[in-house]
């Protein structure tokens, strides 16, 4: 089972952090791949909040090919950075790590920020199909404030490969996950967390229902509803295409990816609505297991998962640090100088939700709406 | 010079002409008569032969020929006469005498014509082989990767949406704060939740007056007491208006045809009705036999049936090939939809109902932008019929697999799938694997399956194969009492049975659905178009179908 790993806080911590409450819930063979997605940057990108950070692996060639492209298109660069590669055993090292600091082209300053969303968006595309083919240039994220590495191998190892236990990057939402043991060709695309204009999510278990929930979205008219190399990645865009695109609060994912019975619903007060969502996004029905940690936009982090995962996740914390993680050993990691009892193990019908700064933890409860 | 045939018999037909050859064994029989007063062709006769008996007895052989009259049971060779292998005299044998075999080398068709009138026939196309829905499988078996669910205790839920689905677009919801509200007052289709397996059409006509009544108890008691929505289509020919005016309305599809037979009944019991039918089917064509219209021939049009239908008895009712009104797809289809949500107020799921064609997704893709249109119905080739020539049958139509997963691909294609269910008949448990069947045309991308031929064979014995046996519902000769009229023949039947077997069959098939959608992990959601599941062992099929070769 892959594991899950992610932070929130209110300061800045280090994704070594994270790796190490990973290391904790290992169990058995795990080299198949580490993905850390980092929001809220701190260290040297402190100073850039605003401006979208482009985080990329790429060859000689398609480096070159990535400068270009921005520079052709209006992007222009304010910073750049690359982790401090320390060759390990076991982690094949590709030739460029970076994540770039652009300042949006001249005519999108001014626009609207959803437009700005489109504009990276469609530039990451853009960018992961000039290197798709000959694999010159993996582009995981680009948006403000957010950061992504992804390599193969054993997250421990992977993390030491990265620097990251020398380096200054930090973050207060970070979410990392280890890839589980039964994956062999691994490609870099299909390592979690994904990322959408905004919101990242990972998950672990297996997606029974992936095929029709992946072309219903492949329908929806939206260029980003692409990729879907791992099966989980539709927990992403099910996420973006209900939060953002439907404009429905968050706590609304849940009656997307899991809908309640008939007999469930008519005890919540927005019953009508919710009888029309049912029906309407039925191919979006999960039917898991699954358990799927994500953050928004604006913040928040949340846990959340479908009835037959059997063994749920956890979360636990303190004001100004919360940690969600699929086993509670990492959560025991992340935050040891908690109050267990206060510890959530969200069942079937729940959803913790974390606003940002850490201070606030809800359980949303699906039965009560 | 004058021909011989006069005097040799040289134009009369053997039996080795016939499709069945009866097998009587004289040492058996009784004499007892059952058979031949039983057989709904008058194929066999009591006759009286002379035979010569040889006998020898004492220590030496003293042969001693003798003659003695005989009776016997004897096969006619008249071709309208021809045993049709339903066994009936075998079920009526009290010694086991009789039995029709099957014979390969017949030459029927070669001479089942007749006064130039072509073989006409009830039942299905005539194929044997194993057709591409029973090739399909289900491969994606859930191992240790993810928990396999319990058939027999986990929480299934087994329902589908019949009803034009609104993308979440374009629902009528508004942000309130933290939770959604709906608008007052805005129009929403109505989508219905039923069963994935339905009833498909059979009129009131078609059907005897005691299959027809047992399929409807049996419907109504899964609905009412074992909590399954199974539901059910009137076929062309209206329905009882006592039927009309219940509660129970709501469990039946109340189709229109080319013939609008039924419908003067209809209208009339509209402003009483207390229940909306489930949905209304307007039908264009039958899988049967594509571009042809329905027929229910004079032998069966008795007096129940000309009342319902509002016409006189013993005339043939055929139906004409299309709807008087179409002049184009946007003329007839949408109109006739529109005017028929309008007369139940747009509260009532419209659909049509085509034979399968290369020609399906043209229309499907015109009902995509139809808001009205509530479902696509697609009959394949395999489907079954009260009456129609048998070339109509044999060879027109096309399968229902390639053009359920055409049409499904499409609809992906526009992002559509969910909002235009797609209805997959036609040879669904044609050899009784309806769960199996149904299954796959779901993995597929149908929304719902329809059963017409399979709930005759299972809930009423019908005795109808693919070797052209009985197949005799165009003469309302059926020696089950199903697809007749003639009181004799039906109160054969007992519809308290039928209901019973209709309840077991679909209990059933639950049960098998819940095995096959357990392993792959699936329980919350009907798997529509969960193609991965699937797989083959012939490639040619894999590759057409897009999904996955097997072997």
């Amino acid at each position: 089972m892959c594991r899950l790993s992610a932070i929130t806080s209110n300061a800045y911590f280090s994704p070594m952090e994270n790796i190490l409450a990973l290391e904790t819930m290992k169990e058995g063979h795990d080299g198949s791949g580490l993905g850390l997605m980092l929001k809220d940057l701190g260290g040297p990108f402190e100073e850039f909040k605003g401006y979208p950070v482009l985080s990329a692996v790429c060859s000689n060639q398609g480096l070159l090919d990535l400068d270009e492209y921005m520079k052709a298109n209006g992007f222009k660069e304010k910073f750049t950075w690359a982790p401090n590669i320390k060759n390990v055993p076991g982690v094949e090292r590709r030739e460029n790590y970076l994540a770039k600091v652009y300042d949006y082209p001249e005519s999108y300053r001014d626009k609207p920020m959803t437009e700005k969303e489109d504009l990276l968006m469609n530039t990451r595309l853009a960018l992961r199909k000039i290197g798709e083919t000959d694999e010159s240039i993996f582009v995981f994220s680009f948006y403000p404030d957010v950061l992504t590495l992804k390599e193969v191998g054993d997250p421990l190892h992977v993390g030491e490969f990265f620097g990251l236990d020398k380096s200054d990057i930090s973050a207060k939402i970070i979410l990392a996950q280890g890839r589980q043991n039964t994956n062999y060709a691994i490609y870099l695309y299909s390592c979690h967390p994904f990322f959408i204009q905004g919101y990242g999510t990972m998950t672990n278990g297996e997606n029974t229902a992936f095929v029709p929930i992946r072309e219903y979205l492949s329908g929806r008219g939206n260029p980003g509803y692409i990729g879907y190399n791992s099966d989980s990645e539709v927990f992403t865009h099910i996420l973006h295409f209900t939060n953002r695109t439907l404009g429905y609060p968050l706590h609304y994912y849940k009656d997307v990816i899991t809908p309640l019975k008939e007999s469930e619903i008519e005890m919540r007060s927005d019953a009508a609505a919710l009888r029309l969502i049912k029906k309407s996004l039925r191919p979006l029905c999960i039917d898991g297991p699954n358990c799927v940690i994500g953050f928004t936009p604006d913040g928040f982090v949340f846990m959340v998962q479908d009835a037959k995962k059997l063994r749920p996740g956890a979360v636990g914390g303190k004001p100004g640090k919360y940690a969600l993680m699929s086993e509670v050993c990492g959560v025991d990691r992340a935050v040891p100088d908690r109050d267990r009892t206060t510890d959530i193990f969200p069942m079937k019908y729940d959803t913790v939700i974390i606003a940002p700064g850490a201070l606030e933890v809800k359980v949303w409860n699906q039965l009560h709406g | 010079m004058e021909s011989a045939s006069r005097l040799d018999q040289n134009h009369q037909l053997t039996l080795k002409e016939f499709p069945y050859i009866i097998q009587w064994r004289e040492g058996r029989c009784t004499r007892c008569g059952r058979c031949t007063a039983v057989c709904p062709m008058k194929a066999i006769e009591p006759a009286v032969t002379i035979q010569r008996l040889v006998r020898s007895e004492g220590d030496n052989p003293t042969p001693k020929v003798s003659r003695t009259v005989s009776h016997v049971v004897k096969q006619v060779t008249d071709i309208e006469r021809y045993c049709i292998g339903c066994g009936t005299c075998t079920l009526v044998c009290p010694t086991d005498a009789i039995f029709p075999e099957y014979n390969f080398q017949h030459k029927f068709y070669h001479v089942k014509n007749k006064g130039g009138i072509p073989y006409m026939r009830g039942g299905r196309r005539n194929d044997p082989s194993v057709s591409t829905l029973d090739k399909l499988k289900f491969t994606r078996i859930s191992m240790l990767t993810d928990p396999a669910l319990d058939a027999g205790r986990h929480e299934f839920r087994i329902r589908t949406l019949l009803g034009r689905n609104l993308p979440a677009e374009h629902l009528p919801i508004k942000v309130d704060g933290d939770r959604l509200t709906i608008g007052a007052g805005e129009f929403v289709p109505p989508v219905r939740e039923i069963y994935p397996i339905r009833i498909g059409s059979m009129s009131i006509g078609a059907l005897s007056p005691h299959m027809w009544e047992g399929l409807a108890m049996g419907i109504t008691y899964l609905n009412e007491v074992e909590g399954l929505p199974v539901v059910m289509c009137s076929g062309e020919g209206g329905m009882p208006p006592s039927l009309l005016k219940s509660r129970y309305m709501k469990y039946f599809i109340l189709q229109i045809a080319s013939g609008y037979f039924g419908w003067d009944e209809i209208i009339r019991a509209l402003p009483d009705m207390v229940e909306d039918p489930c949905a209304i089917e307007i039908k264009y064509g039958q899988g049967a036999k594509p571009g042809d219209g329905g027929l229910l021939q004079a032998y069966k049009v008795l007096g129940l049936i000309a009342k319902i239908r509002g016409v006189p008895q013993f005339v043939d009712l055929s139906s004409p090939p299309t709807h008087q009104t179409q002049y184009s797809i946007e003329e007839s289809v949408a109109k006739m939809i529109q005017s028929m949500s309008m007369a139940w107020g747009f509260r009532v799921p419209v659909y049509p109902k085509i034979s399968g064609s290369k020609t399906a997704r043209a229309v499907l893709n015109n009902l995509a932008r139809n808001p009205y249109a509530a479902a696509l119905c697609i009959d394949g080739e395999d489907g079954g019929t009260g009456a129609a020539y048998n070339v109509s049958m044999d060879k027109m139509g096309h399968p229902i697999a390639t053009n359920i997963r055409d049409c499904y691909l499409d609809l992906v294609k526009q992002g559509k799938q969910n909002e235009l269910p797609l209805i997959a008949a036609g040879g669904v448990g044609k050899t009784g694997s309806l769960a199996a069947n149904a299954a796959a045309l779901i993995m597929l991308g149908a929304s719902a399956v329809d059963i017409g031929k399979y709930i005759m064979q299972t809930a009423a014995g019908c005795f109808g194969d693919e070797h052209n046996r009985c197949n005799v519902c165009n003469l309302g000769r059926c020696p089950r009492g199903i697809t007749t009229q003639d009181p004799k023949l039906y109160r054969r039947l007992d519809p308290d049975k039928v209901a019973e077997r209709v309840v077991e069959v679909f209990k059933s098939a639950d049960v098998e659905l819940k095995k096959i959608f357990a392993p792959l992990g699936r329980s919350t959601e009907l798997p529509i178009g969960m193609s991965d599941a699937l797989g083959v062992g012939d490639k040619d099929i894999a590759d057409r179908l897009s999904i996955s070769y097997v072997c």
